[in-house]
């Protein structure tokens, strides 16, 4: 038997190019371990910093890793620095989330151990999706992707908007898998093919292009696709979803999942269907279009934050499709570097939503931010700068993603969709700016109408001053927001850096 | 003398800084130094500044966004060196305002430094010499007005706010796009540059031209504003603060106005020439409107919104002129126009506590009783704003129209009708706060000495100008030429072109 096994070789394991994937799910079963732990001290504080020491190894790893290119498991995954570059905005997504959910709520109703553990398996699953090069390991990834998410969505047992969001991405979220899978069954029946390197040359060499089985190949890819990173007209699911979703768990939907879904159409449409870009580009044209369109008009309004942010994702989200179909490779670059900067803003905000739905008991209502000009301006300039930036206005990071994203467009000859975005943005001030406001103009303190205790959820003792007895958020939230909003200043007004790392992870690509 | 361009614009947002952290008490008073050594180093600026040699100078050039091919390029020229003066000046006397004024300004520190911010602004906008970082300048510079007005503004503030900023965002984020597609159409698939210089060098399309023309004329028609895009104007005007408006009007109108001479014309100069009667038509309807709605609103701040309006209709007139009178008449105007408004605004606020508080001329009347001085700065502003012969405002509408009748004789003439409007309604302005029976509430007072420190040296800057306008014209007068020389060369090309068939003809 020994005998045996000394003379069977072993595939090649390429260890190093695995290990960001494999610190992410290595720390998710430590998680998960050191959360079966009765001490409370364990519990609440040892897991989430494991979870942030998994998070932490992953980005190390991926900064180590940097320079390589090599295609592990079978040519199943590509790790480039499109893949790394992916990780580390998913890592630093997973991050922030895990600071914003370590002394919230959801984390608590999840046993802590399970909480964390779900979202480091979700972040493995991005990793791979974005590395995926051969269609079962992209649908993998999807998967391992989403159904920790469908959990953590409803993750707060005891609200029965938390469990509704759950529910309904569930649903949603299959049907989505479903016609995606049903998408990569008839490529492969179109071209015979699993591989994306192999499905080009066969698109080339079999003139599928144009043959309508492929063309209901790519439609069904991409309206599955659509679903996942929430472009409309496949969005409906997406203000419940992140309305009921604990706000942590938002956070790091709204950020990662769309790095992810962005990062895997790139490559699966970049390389795979590179050869049939005329089937395709109309399509996600109209997407975007559509996406831009309805996300600005449905912000509009908005008393929920998280609302709020979630049609404005979609309209961000319809930004980013525009470096797509370009389909060059600046295009690419001012995908990956929105994503970066769509990943400050957005981050940023929704820590100051999670802090002052702490300390009001107004949730996420815009009516929590009243006033907080003058009594937490640290907090208010953070949230100042996210909105602006992803309204886009100079001196934030924002404006350069998206004078980035405009010069692809008119680089590749597609300068209306440049006036579209900014078409988009100019309806955008209209929801942000509201925000903005509501924290600046002298008002009156916030009505703190419902009074609640947000430890217990019971109704607070009556002779105690609302502002005193309200906990503050922890340190670690405002500390999300603060840095986030410094970043979001910061690459505003010196972006070459991210720019140099874009430009590196751009090339992995091999377009033009 | 080497002078470096970068303090003079980041010196006003470090004071606001500064402002921010240092306490209360200091904070009123840290702005008005901010602003008066940007107003000192204007000065030497002006002084320094090498008229024979003329071009721009002391320039700074390093590369700002490589990848983007943005470069912070600084430059003073004939066209911004006296716009450069005048912002100072009337950044200068709105901070003194606001620090004569403690009770009238809750939260000093915040105040101050938005107030820097903007001046860092609007002084990034003229001074830019690169395509994309005026555009960031032109942007930016609104967002500490629209933070002024939303802190401090009147009680109707919210609404009109969100108005005035989308309103005039619409316009600079089509330029936005305008200024991606210059640069990057010019490269022609090489890297794009934004640098002003070379992109003279390398002319677009005529096709293109067109479409990026318009969406920079719009962007600047709207911010002035012109006729059909003033609908932030009144609102706007109504809930600003004094001091943030009297910025507003005097200064931003005018970075559009510049924006022409620098940016528009030099860029697209074909299609400015085809625009050419299109833009003049524009800018003749808002003469007329303006002045009409001034002459018959009796709201005092309105009363200068609209004579702003159609001031800056004489400008557009002016530069559209496609001639050298009328440029050089344009860029007086504008010192002129921002010198003038800047200070009426100051006086709309005196006039208001002098009439219970209402802005209303109907409410006010007799404020000359007792108080002569008041009455004689007025007076003199007055005549500059309607243009008095012997104002240097006479001079620059004399150049303008000069300008305007060589070229389009039928607009001209209409044009003249704006000029006497102009003194219906300054006058109007005039003898109704100042002059007829004294109002119900009105107690009629002299001037303070904290109105007087403001609005004296600003009258004698008025009159100083009046005096010796060719300080600023001589200075002008060459970059003007190098603005509009392209637009010239299209016009002689055209008659040639239209010439020739006739030639061939015969």
């Amino acid at each position: 038997m020994i005998a045996v096994l000394a003379t069977v070789k072993g595939p090649y394991i390429d260890w190093s190019a695995l290990s960001p994937v494999l610190a992410l799910l290595g720390g998710s079963v430590l998680v998960l371990l050191a959360g079966l732990l009765r001490s409370r001290f364990t519990r609440e504080q040892l897991v989430p910093f494991l979870a942030l020491a998994a998070f932490g190894a992953t980005i190390g790893l991926a900064i180590w890793q940097w320079d390589a290119d090599t295609l592990v498991v079978a040519g199943a995954m590509r790790i480039d620095s499109l893949t790394l570059l992916s990780t580390l905005l998913v890592c630093a997504t997973g991050v922030a989330a895990t600071l914003i959910a370590w002394r919230g709520q959801a984390a608590r109703e999840l046993a802590h151990g399970e909480f964390f553990a779900l979202m480091l398996v979700s972040s493995a699953g991005m990793v791979v999706l974005v590395a995926a090069t051969n269609l079962v390991t992209t649908f993998t990834g999807l998967e391992l992707l989403s159904l920790p998410l469908y959990i953590l969505c409803a993750s707060m047992m005891r609200s029965e908007r938390s469990l509704e969001s759950g529910l309904k991405y569930l649903i949603i979220g299959s049907v989505g898998s479903a016609t995606l899978l049903y998408g990569f069954a008839l490529i492969y029946g179109a071209t015979g093919q699993t591989g994306y390197r192999a499905i080009a040359q066969a698109i080339v060499t079999h003139h599928v292009a144009g043959d309508v089985l492929f063309l209901t190949a790519v439609a069904m890819t991409i309206v599955g696709l659509a679903f996942k990173a929430s472009l409309a007209p496949f969005h409906q699911w997406t203000p419940d979803v992140y309305e009921g979703a604990p706000t942590s768990v938002t956070a790091f939907m709204s950020v990662a999942t769309k790095t992810a879904a962005f990062g895997a159409i790139l490559r699966l449409f970049d390389t795979a269907l590179l050869p049939a870009v005329d089937d395709w580009r109309p399509v996600w044209i109209a997407i975007a279009l559509l996406s831009i369109v309805i996300g600005n008009v449905g912000a509009l309004g908005q008393s929920s934050m998280k609302r709020m942010l979630a049609f404005s994702s979609i309209a961000q989200a319809g930004y980013l499709l525009v470096g797509v179909v370009v389909v060059t490779n600046l295009g690419v670059q001012a995908v990956l570097f929105y994503l970066a900067v769509y990943l400050f803003a957005n981050l940023a905000a929704f820590a100051v939503v999670a802090a002052r739905e702490r300390e009001t008991g107004l949730g996420d209502d815009i009516g929590a931010l009243r006033g907080l000009g003058a009594r937490r301006p640290l907090l208010a300039v953070s949230m100042t700068l996210a909105m602006l930036s992803l309204a886009g206005i100079p001196a934030t990071a924002g404006f350069i993603g998206k004078f980035r994203l405009i010069e692809s467009a008119a680089d590749g000859g597609y300068t209306w969709l440049g006036i579209a975005i900014v078409i988009g943005s100019m309806i955008s001030l209209a929801y942000y700016l509201p925000v903005v406001a509501a924290m600046w103009r002298e008002e009156a303190e916030p009505a703190l109408a419902p009074e609640v205790d947000t430890r217990t959820g019971l109704p607070a003792l009556a002779g105690g001053s609302p502002e005193a007895d309200r906990p503050r958020a922890g340190w670690e939230v405002q500390l999300v927001a603060l840095v986030l909003g410094a970043a979001v200043l910061a690459f505003g007004i010196f972006p070459q850096p991210l720019f140099d790392l874009v430009q590196s992870a751009a090339r992995g690509l091999g377009l033009l | 003398m080497t002078i470096h361009l970068s303090i003079v614009l980041w010196l006003p947002l470090a004071a606001g800084v500064l402002a921010l952290i240092l306490p209360r008490a200091i904070a009123r008073w840290m702005s008005l130094l901010g602003a008066l050594c940007v107003l000192a180093y204007a000065i030497v600026l002006v002084a320094d500044y090498d008229t024979a040699r003329g071009g721009l100078q002391y320039v700074t050039d390093v590369v700002w966004i490589r990848s983007l091919g943005i470069h912070y390029k600084l430059g003073v020229g004939g066209l911004n060196l006296f716009l450069l003066l005048t912002t100072a000046i009337v950044f200068t006397a709105a901070a003194l305002w606001s620090a004569l004024r403690e009770q009238d300004i809750p939260r000093p520190g915040l105040y101050a430094f938005l107030m820097g911010l903007a001046e860092s602004g609007v002084l990034g906008a003229f001074l830019a010499q690169d395509l994309a970082l005026f555009v960031v300048f032109f942007d930016l510079m609104l967002v500490p007005f629209y933070f002024l007005t939303l802190v401090w503004g009147g009680p109707d503030r919210g609404p009109a706010v969100l108005k005035l900023f989308i309103y005039t965002l619409v316009g600079s984020l089509l330029m936005l796009v305008g200024a991606i597609a210059t640069g990057v159409l010019a490269a022609k698939g090489g890297t794009p540059t934004f640098v002003l210089s070379d992109l003279v060098r390398h002319p677009l399309t005529r096709g293109s031209q067109e479409w990026i023309f318009l969406v920079f004329a719009l962007a600047f028609l709207i911010k002035m504003p012109a006729f059909p895009f003033h609908g932030w104007m009144p609102d706007g005007y109504q809930q600003m603060p004094i001091p943030v408006l009297a910025v507003f009007t005097a200064i931003l109108s005018k970075v559009a106005a510049y924006g022409f001479l620098q940016v528009a014309i030099p860029l697209f100069p074909k299609a400015a020439v085809h625009f050419q009667e299109l833009v003049m038509l524009v800018a003749l309807a808002s003469v007329l409107y303006g002045s009409a709605m001034a002459f018959t609103t009796t709201k005092a701040r309105l009363i200068l919104g609209y004579s702003s309006v159609a001031q800056l209709g004489f400008i557009v007139l002016g530069i559209f002129a496609l001639n050298q009178r009328g440029g050089d008449g344009a860029l007086l105007q504008s010192m002129n126009h921002a010198l003038v408004a800047g200070p009426m605004i100051f006086i709309v606020a005196i006039l208001a506590a002098r009439a219970g508080g209402s802005e209303d001329i109907r409410d006010m009347g007799g404020g000359a009783v007792r108080a002569p001085v008041l009455a004689a700065v007025f007076l003199v502003l007055t005549y500059a704003l309607l243009a008095m012969p012997g104002s240097a405002n006479f001079i620059g509408e004399f150049f303008i129209l000069l300008g305007v009748f060589q070229s389009k004789l039928a607009i001209a003439v209409v044009a003249f009708a704006g000029v006497a409007m102009a003194a219906v309604y300054a006058l109007r302005f005039y003898i109704r706060s100042m002059h007829n029976r004294v109002g119900a509430d009105v107690e009629p007072r002299e001037i303070s000495l904290r109105d007087g420190l403001v609005l004296v040296p600003m009258m004698l800057v008025v009159l100083a100008l009046a005096l010796y306008p060719q300080l600023a014209l001589k200075r002008g007068d060459r970059a003007v030429t190098r603005a509009i020389a392209g637009a010239k060369l299209v016009q002689v090309n055209n008659t040639l072109a239209a010439d020739r068939p006739q030639e061939a003809a015969r």
